[in-house]
C-alpha cells in the first residue's frame, strides 16, 4: 500500500489519462500557434503589386545621342494598411536607341539590389556596392562583375508619339533569371 | 532516441527536473479545486505566444497603430483570431486570478510559511492588471484613448511623485507617439519580463511548500501526472472554449458582424467621446470615482484602494491571529461583493442613459464606416484622416451643430436625438428630390412643420399659393406637376436621381416652361433661367444644387435668395461660422442622403 509521503508510482492503466492529459495539453497550445503562424505567414498569399504602365517622361526630354538619363517612377504605392497615391516607386535609365525606340531599365542592380550609377566617362552602367558594371544596353560589361543576370530590361510604350510609359517592375535580385518580385 | 534522451540528460540533468516536476506529491489526491494556478500559467502561455505574433505587425505610433491593428483584424488571414484570442483572453485571465486567490483564501493556503509566495501571487495579479491597462491602449481607437486617459489622469493625481510619473508613462504633457511607444515597451516588455521573474519564484515556493490540501484529504495521495495533469489540462480546455466562444459571439448574433475584438473609430483628440468606458472588470473603480466628487476624488481613486491593498498584503499575517482567518475571508467577500455591485449600478446606469446609448451608437457607426473607408486604403496621415474628410461622418455631426437648432433631419438632430424643441424651420432630409418637392407642393403638407410650419412664411405667398392656386388647380393642369417638379429636382443634379433625370428628360423639358406658364406663375417671385429684378422668393436655377446651396448657406439674405425677407437664418458665410471644408462635408452629405434613387416619372 502506498503511504502519505511517498507518491504513488505511475501505472499501466493510467495510459488512457495520461493520453488524454497529454493530447489535450498539446491541442491547446496549438490553437494559439496556429492562429499565429497563420498570420506570420499572411505576407506568402499575399500578390505583389500589379504593375500597369506609368507615364514617366516624354520624349524630347531624352539626349539624341543615344546616352541614358535617370527619371523617378511615380505611381500609387500600397504599403500594408497605407496607399499613397504620387509616390517614387523607384527609377529607370531611359535613352533613345537607334533614334525612335526608347530603351528602359531598371536602376537596381540584379545582384544585391543597390542603385546602379551611369559612369558618364566610361559610357558604362556602375554599382558602388560590388563593383560590378554594364554595358549601355545592360549586359555585363566586365565578367568579373558579381551580378548574376544583366540589368532588368522594361517594357517601354511610346504613346501619342511622344509620351514614354513605362511598365514598371521589380525583379528578384541574386538570381540569373529574371522573376518578378 | 533513448540513446540521445540519455546523452541530454547526461549532460542537463533534465530527466531529474521532469520527474520533479511530473511526480510531485498531491497529498489528498487530485481535485478540481487545484486547476485555477494552472489554468493562469496556459493563459499566460497564450498571451506571450499571440502576442509575439500580434508583435510582428503592429506599429506603435499615432499614425500606425489604428491602422496596423485595423490591417491584423480585417486584412490579414488570421488576425481576426489571433487578435480575438488575445483579447479575450486576457479577459479569462481576471477571472481566472479571482477564481485562483478566492481557492488560496478558502483554503488557508496563504498563511505562514506561505506568506512570500501570497505576496507574489499579488503582485502577479496587479501586474496582469497592469498588462490589460496598457494593452488597452495600444489600438488607438477612441475607446482605449479615453478611458487610458483617465488611468493616467489619476496616476497625475497621485500625491508626491503623480504628476511626474504621468508625464513620464505618457511621454510628454499629452498623448502621442511616445505614449504608444511606452505603452507597448511596457506591455510587451517590462511588464511580461517581470510577470515571468514571479512567476518562477511562485512556482519554486510552491512547489517549496507544497500543495495545501483541503482537509480532510478524501484519497491517498498522489502525483501530479497524470490525475492532476488531467484535470488541469481539461479545465484549461474549458478556458480556451470559452474564449474561442466568445471570439466567434458576435457573428453568432449577427452574420455580417466581424468575429473577434471590438476596434472602435481611430483615436480622434480633437472629438470629446462621451462611450468611453473602461474594461468591464476596472468598471467597478469607474462606478467608484463617482462618489467622490470635485477635490475627493483622491480618495476614492487612490486613499481607498490602497488601504484595501494594504489590508490584502497583511493577509497572511492577520491569518495567524485568532479569527483573522475569518476576518480575511470575509473582508475579501466583502470586497467581491462590492465590487460586484459597482459593476452592477455601472452597467445598469448606462443601459437607462439615453445619452450613452446614443453616444455607443454614434461610436459603433464610425467604427462601421472608417471599416468601410479604410479597405480602399489609408493615407499616410493616418485613418482618422478618413473620417474627418467623410461627408457620411461629419455631415450629421455639422448639421446637429449648425443647423438643428432650428432645422429637423426626418424629424432628427441628423445623429438619432429629437430635440425637445418644436422645428423652426423645414426639415431637410432630401432637399430637393422629388419627394422633397412633391411635399412642399403639397396643400395639407406645406404649412406644416416639415416645410413652412415653423417660419414666418407660414402666412406667406408660397403657402397660399400652394393652399389656394395648386389646390384649385384643373385635374388636367394638376396632372402637369410631376413635370414640374421633376424640373426643379433635376436643377439639383442629385447623384441618386441622375438615373431618374436622364429618363425624364423630355418631361424636365416641359416642366421648364410650364415653371415661366400662365397656370403656374413661378416666375412671378422666382428667378429661372433668366434675370428677374423683381424676384422675392429663392431664385430656381441651380436650385438644391451643391453651389445653390453653398450660397444660400453662407447668405440666405442675398437677392437671389430672400433678400431682406430672410427669416433668422444665420449668415454662415461670415463671422467665421462655418469654414470652407466644413460646409462642403455638409453639402456632399446633404445631397449624397436622404433623395432616393428612382426610376423617374411614371406618367408617360
Amino acid at each position: 500500500m502506498v503511504n502519505e509521503t511517498e507518491p504513488p508510482s505511475p501505472e499501466r492503466r493510467d495510459f488512457l489519462k495520461k493520453a488524454c492529459a497529454a493530447g489535450i495539453g498539446t491541442a491547446i497550445v496549438l490553437v494559439p500557434v496556429a492562429a499565429g503562424i497563420t498570420v506570420l505567414l499572411d505576407p506568402l498569399r499575399r500578390k505583389s503589386a500589379g504593375s500597369e504602365k506609368v507615364f514617366v517622361t516624354t520624349l524630347d526630354s531624352l539626349p539624341e545621342d543615344g546616352l541614358p538619363r535617370k527619371f523617378p517612377v511615380v505611381a500609387s504605392r500600397v504599403d500594408a494598411w497605407n496607399k499613397m497615391p504620387n509616390t517614387a516607386i523607384g527609377a529607370v535609365y531611359l535613352r533613345k536607341t537607334n533614334g525612335a525606340n526608347v530603351e528602359a531599365l531598371n536602376v537596381v542592380c540584379p545582384h544585391a539590389g543597390c542603385f546602379v550609377d551611369f559612369r558618364a566617362d566610361k559610357k558604362d552602367y556602375y554599382c558602388p556596392c560590388h563593383n560590378s558594371s554594364f554595358n549601355l544596353d545592360g549586359r555585363i560589361a566586365n565578367p568579373k562583375s558579381p551580378s548574376p543576370r544583366a540589368m532588368d530590361v522594361l517594357e517601354v510604350e511610346v504613346r501619342n508619339g511622344k509620351e514614354i510609359w513605362v511598365k514598371f517592375q521589380n525583379f528578384v535580385s541574386g538570381h540569373r533569371e529574371k522573376i518578378p518580385a | 532516441m533513448k540513446k540521445f534522451v540519455d546523452w541530454l540528460d547526461n549532460r542537463t540533468g533534465g530527466k531529474a527536473l521532469v520527474h520533479d516536476a511530473l511526480y510531485e506529491n498531491v497529498p489528498g489526491g487530485s481535485r478540481w479545486r487545484y486547476v485555477w494556478g494552472s489554468t493562469l500559467t496556459f493563459a499566460l502561455v497564450v498571451q506571450f505566444i499571440t502576442g509575439l505574433f500580434l508583435w510582428m505587425s503592429y506599429s506603435p505610433s499615432s499614425q500606425t497603430a489604428w491602422e496596423s491593428v485595423f490591417y491584423i483584424q480585417n486584412v490579414m488571414s488570421g488576425g481576426w483570431l489571433l487578435r480575438g484570442l488575445h483579447h479575450f483572453t486576457a479577459q479569462a485571465m481576471t477571472v481566472l486570478l479571482v477564481l485562483h486567490l478566492m481557492q488560496v483564501m478558502i483554503d488557508g493556503a496563504y498563511k505562514a510559511p506561505r506568506e512570500l509566495n501570497f505576496w507574489f501571487g499579488i503582485a502577479l495579479l496587479l501586474l496582469v492588471l497592469a498588462l490589460s491597462l496598457t494593452g488597452y491602449l495600444l489600438p488607438w481607437d477612441q475607446k482605449g484613448y479615453w478611458a487610458t486617459k483617465v488611468s493616467t489622469n489619476i496616476l497625475g493625481i497621485t500625491p508626491g511623485l503623480g504628476s511626474i510619473l504621468q508625464r513620464l508613462v505618457i511621454g510628454g504633457p499629452d498623448y502621442g507617439h511616445q505614449t504608444l511607444t511606452r505603452f507597448f515597451a511596457l506591455h510587451a516588455g517590462v511588464i511580461p519580463a517581470s510577470v515571468v521573474g514571479l512567476l518562477v519564484a511562485h512556482i519554486y515556493l510552491f512547489r517549496k511548500h507544497g500543495l495545501t490540501p483541503k482537509r480532510p484529504l478524501r484519497k491517498k495521495d498522489e502525483a501530479f501526472w497524470p490525475d492532476q495533469v488531467l484535470k488541469d489540462s481539461v479545465a484549461c480546455l474549458a478556458v480556451l472554449a470559452a474564449v474561442l466562444f466568445l471570439v466567434i459571439w458576435p457573428r453568432l448574433k449577427d452574420a455580417h458582424a466581424p468575429m473577434g475584438a471590438e476596434l472602435g473609430a481611430p483615436a480622434d483628440p480633437s472629438e470629446a467621446f462621451s462611450a468611453a468606458r473602461p474594461e468591464w472588470y476596472f468598471l467597478f473603480l469607474f462606478q467608484f470615482l463617482k462618489y467622490f466628487p470635485g477635490t475627493t476624488e483622491i480618495i476614492g481613486a487612490i486613499v481607498i484602494p490602497t488601504i484595501a491593498m494594504i489590508v490584502i498584503f497583511l493577509m497572511p499575517i492577520i491569518g495567524g491571529w485568532r479569527l483573522g482567518h475569518r476576518f480575511n475571508l470575509g473582508f475579501l467577500g466583502a470586497l467581491l461583493a462590492g465590487a460586484m455591485l459597482l459593476t452592477y449600478l455601472a452597467v445598469h446606469k448606462d443601459r437607462n442613459d439615453p445619452a450613452y446609448q446614443v453616444a455607443v451608437r454614434d461610436a459603433q457607426r464610425n467604427a462601421e464606416r472608417v471599416r468601410e473607408l479604410a479597405t480602399e486604403g489609408i493615407p499616410r496621415e493616418g485613418a482618422l484622416a478618413l473620417l474627418q474628410n467623410d461627408p457620411v461622418t461629419q455631415g450629421p455631426k455639422l448639421f446637429a451643430r449648425h443647423c438643428a437648432s432650428c432645422h429637423r433631419y426626418d424629424g432628427t438632430d441628423a445623429l438619432g436625438r429629437v430635440p425637445k424643441e418644436a422645428a423652426h424651420a423645414s426639415d431637410l432630409k432630401g432637399f430637393g428630390s422629388h419627394e422633397w418637392l412633391a411635399g412642399l407642393l403639397e396643400p395639407a403638407q406645406v404649412a406644416s412643420s416639415k416645410y413652412f410650419g415653423g417660419t414666418k412664411f407660414k402666412e406667406g405667398k408660397m403657402v397660399k399659393f400652394v393652399q389656394k392656386t395648386i389646390a384649385g388647380l384643373k385635374p388636367e393642369d394638376k396632372a402637369q406637376l410631376p413635370k414640374i417638379i421633376a424640373a426643379v429636382s433635376a436643377e439639383a443634379q442629385l447623384p441618386a436621381q441622375s438615373e431618374a433625370d436622364r429618363k425624364d428628360a423630355a418631361a424636365i423639358e416641359e416642366g421648364r416652361k410650364l415653371i415661366d406658364s400662365e397656370t403656374f406663375r413661378c416666375t412671378e417671385c422666382h428667378q429661372f433661367r433668366k434675370k428677374n429684378e423683381d424676384a422675392t422668393a429663392p431664385e430656381l436655377t441651380g436650385y438644391g444644387s451643391s453651389e445653390w446651396l453653398k450660397d444660400f448657406i453662407k447668405n440666405p439674405a442675398q437677392d437671389r435668395f430672400y433678400g431682406e425677407r430672410n427669416d433668422h437664418m444665420p449668415i454662415f458665410g461670415e463671422g467665421g461660422r462655418l469654414d470652407e471644408k466644413s460646409l462642403d462635408l455638409l453639402v456632399r452629405w446633404l445631397r449624397s442622403q436622404g433623395a432616393r434613387p428612382h426610376n423617374g416619372l411614371t406618367l408617360r
